[in-house]
């Protein structure tokens, strides 16, 4: 049997459409069932359902975002709404005010609870400045410099202790 | 590491090891990331995605626990070889369609892969066997860790991990599992279970993810939710609710072992013998037979074979795997029979 679409490859695909009632049967190559499959998808993509989610106030919105254009990247409000995707991470600046409402539709909020990357960086250079002390302190007692590594071992605790503060603050 | 080397070793997925491995196939965790001064990969030209792509590379050089990695660039592999990553799930299919600089690196035991430039410029995921969702967390948070030090995310104090969909943002997260559920699909008790996953904001999926519709009774169950919660309560509820599903497939196969024996026996064996002896067999019927033959192994119906050899068929009968195996190209017909032959000398007992 061959493809119905391509009359060419062989039919590997079978394929029984219902539309308004009317049952269709299609033998397809594997080629032609795959287009046959993105078509299918294209005609309600992600961007429809996310367009929509942002637009109950539907008054508001269609004077304003028409202009609406991430100065950064160059992305429109309605290229959003077609593609389903932000251009760049200015676009989260540029389309605040809708994005705050589509994102609590999305996630039912929108404040962050989760990781941050400043907490990780922070956390990162606080050990390397004690480890830094520490190569101080090692030297200092080498060179018998006691005053100085008393010092250097009170700043350590400090910065130990603030750590823990820290970490037990953000847990 | 070359792409054969992967073809004669089992992916840690699908080792069939790690805690209620019988329901519990795989877990995985993923993490979206973006830099915070480059347009995302879909909007970006092409010399900043390779931009990307480079910062990319020097931080795995500088990152600890990425120096056992292979940097695989997509456009220097061949169909075959990319639809053979999709199959190993070190990739979606997204990721093998055309676009600029996309790269994929991924550890030699396939338990770490990173996207580059695939929907969000990084796209890190961990996989582990069963059902070991913290054990993943635990893995991809030290090496987000470590990215963290080397690379300038966008992020926003407000809105978290900023990403190209706002389906992701916040965490960036997704916690997947793929649980292998027949007897609540044969009891027709699934799709309650499903109705009852999607209103606590969770979705289910098929074998390969975004997309695809669920086949041999495997189901993947994952967030939605990327915002307003910690990773670990995130995590923390996937695992209350795929606790509840587990004690309910096992509860149908107590069920069904006491109360139609006689009917289940016969449909596991039924299959069981339509893999040894078939001569021609699709990939759909494969994974259907395969789900079967699966059960019986977990209830003791078939012994004289073991999971991971299970699992390993379910991979080794996929088109791209077939096709590399044989170091061939063949046709959909010539699939159908190759793969009856693969499951035959490997079913040998």
């Amino acid at each position: 049997m061959v493809c119905d679409v391509c009359g060419k490859k062989p039919a590997t695909v079978h394929l029984t459409e219902i539309i308004d009632e009317q049952m269709n049967e299609l033998h397809l190559c594997e080629d032609c069932a795959r287009q046959k499959s993105a078509d299918m998808e294209q005609q309600f993509g992600l961007g429809d359902l996310l367009g929509g989610l942002a637009e109950f106030e539907k008054v508001s919105l269609e004077k304003e975002t028409v202009s609406l254009k991430c100065p950064k990247c160059g992305l429109t409000y309605t290229d959003f709404k077609k593609i389903g995707r932000l251009g760049c991470a200015e676009c989260y600046t540029t389309f605040k005010k809708y994005l705050g409402t589509l994102l609590k539709r999305i996630h039912g909020s929108n404040i962050h609870f989760g990781k941050s990357p400043v907490a990780v960086t922070k956390a990162q250079k606080k050990k390397v400045d004690v480890q830094e002390l520490r190569s101080k302190l090692q030297s200092a007692i080498g060179i018998e410099a006691f005053e100085e590594a008393a010092k250097l071992r009170d700043q350590i605790k400090e910065l130990e202790q603030k750590q823990q503060r820290g970490e037990a603050a953000q847990e | 590491m070359q792409i054969n080397d992967f073809l004669h070793q089992t992916s840690e997925w699908l080792k069939g090891t790690g805690p209620n491995s019988d329901i519990v196939i795989s877990s995985r965790i993923r993490l979206a990331r973006n830099f915070d001064k480059v347009p995302f990969p879909h909007w970006a030209t092409k010399k900043q995605s390779e931009e990307v792509l480079q910062k990319v590379e020097e931080a795995r050089h500088q990152a600890e626990l990425l120096k056992k990695t292979t940097v695989f660039k997509l456009a220097e592999l061949d169909s075959l070889d990319k639809q053979f990553l999709v199959e190993r799930h070190l990739m979606s299919l997204e990721h093998a369609q055309k676009k600029n600089n996309k790269a994929l690196i991924t550890d030699d035991e396939e338990i770490i892969s990173i996207m580059v430039n695939e929907e969000d410029h990084i796209r890190c995921q961990v996989m582990q066997s069963g059902f070991n969702l913290f054990e993943a967390w635990r893995i991809i948070n030290s090496i987000d860790d470590a990215l963290v030090k080397i690379l300038h995310f966008a992020f926003s104090s407000e809105w978290g991990y900023l990403t190209a969909c706002p389906t992701n943002t916040g965490t960036g997260m997704r916690g997947s599992v793929m649980l292998h559920l027949p007897a609540l699909v044969m009891t027709r008790q699934i799709n309650r279970v499903l109705a009852a996953i999607a209103k606590l904001s969770f979705t289910s999926r098929g074998l390969y993810g975004e997309g695809t519709q669920a086949s041999g009774n495997f189901f993947q169950i994952s967030n939605q939710v990327a915002l307003g919660h910690s990773e670990e309560e995130i995590i923390g509820s996937i695992n209350g609710l795929i606790r509840q599903i587990v004690e309910q497939e096992n509860s149908a196969r107590e069920a069904m072992v006491s109360r139609e024996k006689a009917f289940l026996e016969d449909r596991i064996n039924r299959s069981f013998g339509i893999l040894k002896s078939a001569r021609i067999i699709s990939s759909q019927e494969t994974i259907e037979l395969l789900s079967m033959v699966r059960l019986g192994c977990d209830l003791g119906v078939i012994k004289d074979i073991d999971r991971r050899t299970l699992n390993e068929l379910f991979i080794i009968t996929q088109p791209a795997h077939l096709q590399k195996l044989e170091n061939k190209k063949f046709s959909s017909q010539e699939r159908d029979i190759k793969r009856a032959e693969t499951i035959r000398q490997k079913l040998k007992i």
